[in-house]
Formats: C-alpha cells, structure tokens, sequence
C-alpha cells in the first residue's frame, strides 16, 4: 500500500511537482533530474553487485549445509583490510600509480590475489575450527556459532588494527572520476565492479556447472550421504564450498575498497546482512538467483528512498537505506519465502 | 562403568609421543600467544595486578595458555572399551614441548618487533609491547625468560594430570580461588567497611592492589583445607537437600529463596556506591536475560532484535516522562508509564512477530536482527527525530517517584538496585510459573520438534507468537527502568550489539534455567560488564567483544546446554548419546527398527 501511494506520488511529482496529488503527498516535492536518477540506478546496480558476490558464500553454504554462516560479512571484511594493508604498502613502496595504466592493474591483481588468499583461508579455518564439529546439531547450534565467530573475527581486526576507519591508497583519478559509458554516467570503481562481478560470476558458474568439483559440490548439497557413497570425499568438498566461498567475497571485499575507499572493522556487518537479505531473495542455493537478489537489494536501497520515500514527505530519505533494504526481505519473505527464483536445497533442508 | 573397568595400561616412553599432535598444539599456542600479545592485552592490562609483585592480569593474559594446553594435550578421549594409561613422564614431556613451541612464537616476536616496524598496519606493534614482552630488560633476556617460561608452565600442566585425583582437584580450587579473590578485591574491600574488618583486608591485599604474598599463601591453605575436609560434608548436605520430596522440600525451598532474599536486601546498605552500580547493572542484564530466555530458552525462537523492545520501551519512557521530550511530553509518572510501555512493547511484538514468526528458525533470526537494527535507525532517522530528539536522544528523564515516598534515579544506584530487583523477581515469577504451565509445556514441545507439537494440537504459531510477545515486555520493562536509571536515551544505546550479549549470557548461563540465566548475567555482566556498562574487570572494556565471540563459540562447540542447564534442553542437544548410553546399558528397546537412534 504505502509503495504503491509512495510510487504513485512519485510519477505524479516527475510529471508536474505541482500537481494537486504530488502536493498532498509532500508539499516540498522536487522533481528527480534524469542524470540524478541514473546515478541511483548505477550506483543501485554496483552495490548490488557487490551484494550479489558475497550472496553466493551465504548461498552455497545453506546450499550444502542447511546454516547461515552469519560470519561470512567478516570475511568480506578480512578481505577489504588486506585489501587495504597491502594497497598502502604498494603505495609505498611506489607501486601504486595515479595512472590507470598495465602497472596499477598488475598491482591492483595482486592486491585482489593476496586479499583472496586471506579471505578464502580465513573462510576454510572458520569452517575447520568451528563449524566441522558442529555437522549434524540442531540448526540453530551452528547460526548461534557463526554470530560469536562474527563477532569474534570483528574485535580480532579492531584490536589488532585499531578502530576507525583506515583509508586505502589513493585511488587513480580514472578510478574516482566519472566517465560516460553507454550513455550511462558512471565512475570509474563502479564500471570497475560490475566488470569484475560479471567475469566472477562468469567464472563461478563454469566452475559449479562444468566442472568435476562443481558436479561434487552439487551432489553434496542435493544428498551428502549418498554423495559420500559415490565416492564424493564430503569434508572435502565442504571444504571447497568454503573456500569458493571466501574467494568471492575477497573479490568483493577489494572492491569494496575501491568503491568507498576505506574500512572499519564493522564493515563487514551490514553488507553481511544485506547480502544475506539477496540470497534469500534470490532464492537460497541458487547462484544466479543470489546474484540478481543482489542487484535486487542494492537497487531496492538505492532507488527506495527517493522513489518511495521522499515522495511521501519523509525527511532525511536516504538514512533510512538500510531500512528499506530489510523491509524488502521481509516483503519478499513473506509473499514468496522460497525467493524470487526458487530454492535449490536438499531434501532434508527442504522440510 | 564399574571400578574393576579403571584397569591402566602402563605409562608410555618420554619419547613415546603423538609429535605431529604436540607441534600443531605447539604452533597453536605459539599463535595465539602472539595474537594477544599484539592485541594490547598485555600493556592495557598490566596496571592490574593479581598477585603483588609476581603476577598481573596482563601477564596472566597470555601465561594461562602453555599451562591449559600442555595440561589438555596429554587428556584422552575415554572411548568405551579402551584402556586409559597411566600418566607418566611423558605427559610431563609433552606440556613442556608444547609450552616451549608458544615460548618460541613469542620469543619470535619479540626479536621481530625489536628489528622491524610492522606500526603501520598493527597499531599495537609498539616500544611498549616490547618493554611489557622483554619483563623491561633486554632482548636477549626475553627471549630467554620466555622459553624457560613456557616449557615450565608447559611442563606444571602436563605434570597436573600425573597428579592423583585429589591433588589436582585441589590445585585446580587453589587456583579458581585465588582468581576469584582478585578480581573480586573491590569488592571485598568495599564490604570489610561497614563491619569495621578492614584490617584482615590489608593484610590480604596489597595497599596499591592486588593479593600480598602472605594473603595469597593463607587463602590457598584455606582453600586447600576446605577441599581436603569440609567438601565432602557440603556435597552430603546438598544431596540430602536434594533428596527432599513433597513438603519438605518446599519448605527448604522456601527457606532458601527467604535467606537469599534477606541477603540481597541487606547486600546494597554493606556495600558503597561503586559496587551499587555494579549490581543494579547486572540486576537490569539480569532482567533482560530472563526475558530472551523465555524467547529463546523455553521456545526456541532465536530472537536477535531483542533489543528492540528495549528500546522501545526506553523510548516510551523518555517521551512520557521527560521535560525534554522534543515532540509531546506529558511528563507523566513512572509508574503511569510503565502499563503504556506493556501496552506498547506487547503491540510491537506483535506487529514484528506476526509476519516473521511463520518463517523457519534460521530466517526469522536475521530478520529480527534487521528489525532490531531498523528501530534503531528509525530512532536515529529524521523523520522520527521530532520525536525522539535523533542523536542528541532525550535527556533529562526523571527518575522513578515510589508513591510520593522517594524518587530513584540514576545518581542512588542503591535505590535502582531495589526497584531492578522489584522487577527481576516479578520476572522470576513469571518465567517460573509460565514454565510449568501448560503454555511452557506447549513452548518446549516447539522447542523439541516443531512438527511433532504441531501434530499434538498445539497451534504453534499462537504459542509462538506469545513467547515473542512475553519476552519483548519483559525486555521494555527494562528499557523502562534504564531510561529512568541513565537519566537520558540515545540511540548508542540500543545497538545490536546488546541482543548478542545478552544472548551470550543466557547461552553460557544455560538456556531454559532460570537459575543458570541469572547466574550467567552475574558472573559475565559483572566480571566483563555490559555492553557500555563496565564491570569488575574495567580494563577489559575493549576486548570485552573478544571474549563474548570466543566464549559463545567455545561453549556451542564444548558445552551447549550452558554450564548450568536445563536438564530437559541438555538431553535435547545430546540425544544421540544419550541414546547411545541407553542402548549400552541395555535399556533400549534395541528389537526396534532402530529409528530412536536416528538423530533429530
């Protein structure tokens, strides 16, 4: 009801802000400029991707083991720290350019290469160290688990490092500026995500859907007993899930950098939240679904305030973002609780 | 298992050992020696002495660790059917090894920071942490001291399980003993006041703090006498008590909550106004704790938004009674509030639950976890800051007016002491009665297998709903009784942050035991503290977030049911063997197709 008032008052207000209906609705209306809206759609679409990378770690882990490993936010966050260190020691080491030219990209590669290592181990110890123990408890057992890992790894980074926000490197102007693209008015980290997302993805989906690996990651999600009777090594496999995992939200995580260009140890917390919000969406287990949960998402945050919102008078629309990306899970949740593109779980998790 | 089964084979070899085990156990130590090492511990904690002149809390941070392993990495799992060994050497061998391999990591690091500058990215890689490392001398030196530390405190732990059974058990009372007596010094002196014994403490404790040597020796002789004679006696008295049946045991029960009751009234007028606030903030966490236990102890619906209510019925009670309230300020009395805050807080669960409580277990946590999160930002938010003032919060919220007799406010922690208990044992008594009621019945019934309730009659998602709703008013009374204790509600107040404590606290307490619930809140609120209310241990404040995570997940990995648990939710989480145990005993029916056996 108050999307459709909300959407209503909004078209009503980018025909003629002084239409009776578009006045009732908030007698301070402005019109959206195109270029104003086209920004909120890039930067929905490149946050949402962002979303959708780290939706997959939450998605192929229900997937295979039927938990939300609340502490995936944490890896992402692990990632865009190292991400950080290591682009600053680049920095000083004078190799990192102000050009976007073949060298930054070969230092930025093996920023996003050494962040994805420490994502991905980090991933594969959490699952050694707490996780494995736990296979087979009640679900609640291992979500309860991941919370204090969550935390844990939070206050690991904010006592090592400090608390604060730590800026990266400074980031090429090609980076910060804004190009024209397609017709599209979009910075160059936002380009720089959706390319790097559309090749991960790419990459992922070859991964699960053709090769040996993927065919085992399948298979222990659909049935682990009968997986292990195949032959399948189970732990192994998890293991790899993990690992698959850990890297995406490195990547994610590295980007994140580029994108905002700083961290704090609670970085992690609602990109976490949110990306768990599109695997949902998106329908968990479904990998597609996740990535297009997450463009979902990120649009819903970013277009919802100024679209829905603002039109209905509320002040100060954008800080309640967040909100607004929470109240579309519960809306998607409770018209369609398997997500928009339907569930691939197994048939004990299904129950 | 009957004694004849306690055969023991002989002792193994010193060089009989698991080497890969004892290197990785190694490694381990040495790792986590020096995580806490530059995570500040040690230099953030050093002011805090445990034992004048030997030992501070800083110190003490990173030994426990060699002693604890080299202890735990000799400890085999008792599997039915093999036979123990004896403890030997070996094991002694082994601890010290593995205590070695941790001495050498921070060996390692004190070399390293003395020749490299890591500040950049490791904000505690500093002169500092080397001078605390190094014990103020040299390089050389610490290397040195570290190494012979470690293999010896190594060593103590593995030569504990060479100890016989009473020796170890009272070594390890000695030890918890003087523990307690430390961290709990402030106290205790603050108690010697009024009845005049402030000598003993002095002689005891160190002026400057900490325990004096002479205090040290006498309390472990003490300790060590009780343990030797007068624990026997205490453990036959407590079996008696509980062997109590019918009347009987209602009157010793009845004796028992009068006599804690009279030494909760009088506890506060002993005590001076530090530790005052110490146990009005435990008394609120211990409120907020019976709550969630309702929520997630006897209905399993793991509620993360639980500081919502909270804040909403901190909120209420700003808006209501502050002459500061930015948008309507009626400036009503407390207790008129209060049934407006049930009134609202029962609403709001309500209208938060009703759509999520459908949703599986796993879902419906995040998702109130987003709605814990979204009142927070509402609060925050223009939009609602006509209202609710936004980040300057409402101030000047008055204190609670007792019938015209006294007003309790913030600066007479005595009086909030009085007034949380007024409420906790209303809590008390809720969660007791609802517990045995045929409500608690339905609840647990959920808790243990969803369908097989809803198979029962038992309309789950009303019986639900319910406990969401108990808990959020249980959880605004506190937000009521907080707003009136600060004085004042900002939206830093109510972070997420606050559910999870809180959850780590009815989690180490034991989820569904009133009593272990509260004991949980007591110990964890009041040694660590709360979210931004310090504790016993103030210096812990900013590794408080550490230890919670490490804790929660140390006890879902160890100990699920808490440490002191419901005796039905334990055997829930431990099904399969208590299945396993029935069958060896030939207790299960084992004719059965076997499907008892099958894990839930």
């Amino acid at each position: 009801m108050v999307i459709a008032v909300g959407l209503t008052a909004f078209v009503a207000q980018q025909i003629d802000p002084d239409n009776v209906f578009a006045r009732w609705a908030n007698p301070d209306a402005t019109r959206l400029s195109r270029a104003g809206f086209q920004g909120l759609v890039v930067s929905g679409l490149s946050q949402g991707a962002l979303y959708g990378l780290i939706a997959l770690g939450y998605s192929m882990v229900y997937g295979v083991l039927g938990f939300i490993n609340f502490a995936h936010g944490e890896v992402f966050m692990v990632s865009a720290m190292t991400g950080m260190i290591v682009s600053r020691k680049l920095a000083e080491a004078g190799h990192w350019g102000s050009e976007f030219d073949f060298a930054f990209v070969l230092s930025l590669l093996l920023v996003v290469l050494v962040a994805t290592v420490c994502s991905t181990m980090t991933a594969v110890i959490m699952e050694r160290v707490a996780y494995r123990p736990l296979r087979g408890s009640p679900r609640l057992i291992p979500l309860i688990t991941s919370i204090g890992v969550s935390f844990f790894i939070q206050s690991v980074s904010l006592v090592l490092l400090g608390s604060g926000p730590k800026a990266y490197a400074p980031r090429p102007d090609w980076i910060q500026n804004r190009h024209s693209f397609l017709g599209f008015d979009i910075k160059g980290s936002q380009l720089l995500v959706l390319c790097v997302a559309a090749v991960s993805m790419a990459g992922l989906w070859y991964l699960v859907e053709r090769t040996k690996t993927g065919k085992a990651m399948r298979a222990v999600a659909e049935d682990k007993e009968i997986a292990s009777l195949m032959g399948i090594d189970v732990d192994r496999t998890i293991v790899k899930t993990f690992a698959i995992g850990g890297a995406m939200a490195g990547i994610a995580g590295v980007l994140f950098g580029l994108l905002f260009g700083s961290v704090t140890h609670t970085t992690g917390f609602l990109p976490g939240i949110k990306a768990f919000s599109a695997a949902v969406v998106g329908g968990v287990g479904n990998l597609g679904g996740a990535m297009a949960g997450g463009v979902a998402i990120g649009g819903a945050e970013s277009l919802g305030p100024q679209t829905i919102l603002e039109p209905l008078g509320i002040p100060g629309a954008t800080q309640l973002k967040d909100a607004v990306a929470f109240l579309a899970l519960i809306f998607v949740l409770l018209i369609k609780p398997t997500g928009l593109f339907g569930e691939r779980l197994s048939a004990e998790d299904r129950a | 298992m009957t004694a004849a089964a306690v055969d023991t084979a002989p002792a193994r070899s010193m060089l009989d050992q698991d080497w890969r085990k004892l290197i990785n156990w190694g490694l381990i130590v040495a790792l986590s020696q020096v995580f806490i090492a530059l995570s500040n511990m040690p230099v953030k904690l050093d002011d805090r002495i445990l034992l004048e002149p030997v030992l501070s809390l800083g110190y003490l941070s990173i030994l426990w660790l060699p002693a604890v392993v080299g202890y735990s990495v000799g400890k085999e799992k008792m599997l039915e059917g093999v036979v123990a060994r004896a403890k030997g050497i070996a094991d002694i061998f082994a601890g010290a090894l593995v205590g070695l391999i941790g001495g050498g990591g921070l060996s390692l690091l004190v070399v390293l920071i003395d020749n490299f500058d890591l500040r950049d990215p490791l904000v505690n890689w500093s002169p500092q942490t080397l001078e605390v490392l190094t014990f103020d001398g040299s390089v050389a030196s610490g290397v040195l001291i570290w190494l012979l530390v470690g293999a010896g405190l190594g060593a103590v732990g593995g030569a504990l399980l060479v100890l016989p059974d009473l020796a170890r058990r009272v070594v390890r009372s000695i030890a918890l003993v003087l523990l307690a007596v430390s961290i709990l010094e402030s106290v205790i002196r603050d108690l010697s006041e009024k009845p005049q014994l402030e000598g003993v403490t002095d002689w005891i404790y160190f002026i400057r703090g900490g325990l004096a040597i002479k205090g040290a020796i006498a309390i472990a002789i003490v300790t060590a006498a009780y343990v030797l004679f007068g624990h026997a006696r205490v453990r036959e008295t407590r079996a008696s008590f509980q062997a109590l049946e019918g009347p009987a045991r209602t009157k010793a029960n009845t004796v028992v909550i009068a006599v804690g009751g009279v030494l909760l009234l009088v506890l506060p007028m002993l005590v001076g106004k530090i530790t005052n606030e110490l146990l009005a903030n435990v008394g609120l966490f211990v409120l907020l704790a019976l709550g969630l236990n309702i929520v997630v102890g006897l209905a399993g619906v793991l509620d993360l938004g639980y500081v919502a209510f909270f804040a909403v019925g901190g909120y209420t009670t700003a808006v209501l009674t502050s002459p500061n309230s930015p948008g309507y300020s009626p400036e009503l009395p407390w207790f008129l509030v209060v049934f407006v805050v049930v009134v609202l807080a029962g609403l709001s669960g309500l209208l938060i639950g009703a759509p999520v409580i459908r949703m599986r277990g796993d879902y419906l946590a995040i998702v109130t976890l987003g709605f814990g999160e979204i009142i927070r930002l509402l609060f925050l938010s223009d939009w609602l800051s006509g209202w609710t003032g936004g980040a300057q919060g409402i101030t000047r919220v008055p204190g609670v007016q007792v019938f015209g007799l006294a007003t309790v406010r913030g600066t007479d922690p005595k009086a909030v002491f009085y007034l949380v208990m007024v409420f906790c044992a209303i809590a008390i008594y809720i969660s007791w009665r609802l517990e045995r009621s045929r409500l608690g019945r339905a609840w647990m019934a959920i808790r243990e297998d969803e369908s097989v309730a809803e198979a029962m009659g038992i309309n789950t998602v009303n019986v639900k709903l319910m406990a969401f709703v108990v808990g959020a008013v249980l959880a605004a009374f506190s937000g009521a009784i907080f707003a009136a204790k600060v004085g004042a509600v900002f939206p830093q107040s109510f972070i997420i942050l606050v559910s999870i404590i809180i959850l780590v606290v009815v989690i180490v307490g034991g989820m569904g035991n009133i009593v272990g619930v509260i004991a949980g809140a007591v110990v964890l609120i009041g040694v660590l503290g709360g979210p931004s209310q310090p504790g016993l241990l103030q210096e812990f404040s900013e590794f408080k977030l550490l230890i919670y995570g490490a804790l929660l997940v140390w006890m879902m990995l160890k100990r699920p049911e808490g440490l002191i648990p419901n005796v039905r939710r334990s055997r829930e989480l431990h099904q399969d063997e208590f299945l396993q145990d029935a069958w060896l005993k030939g207790e299960l029916d084992t004719d059965d197709d076997g499907g008892e056996v099958a894990p839930a």
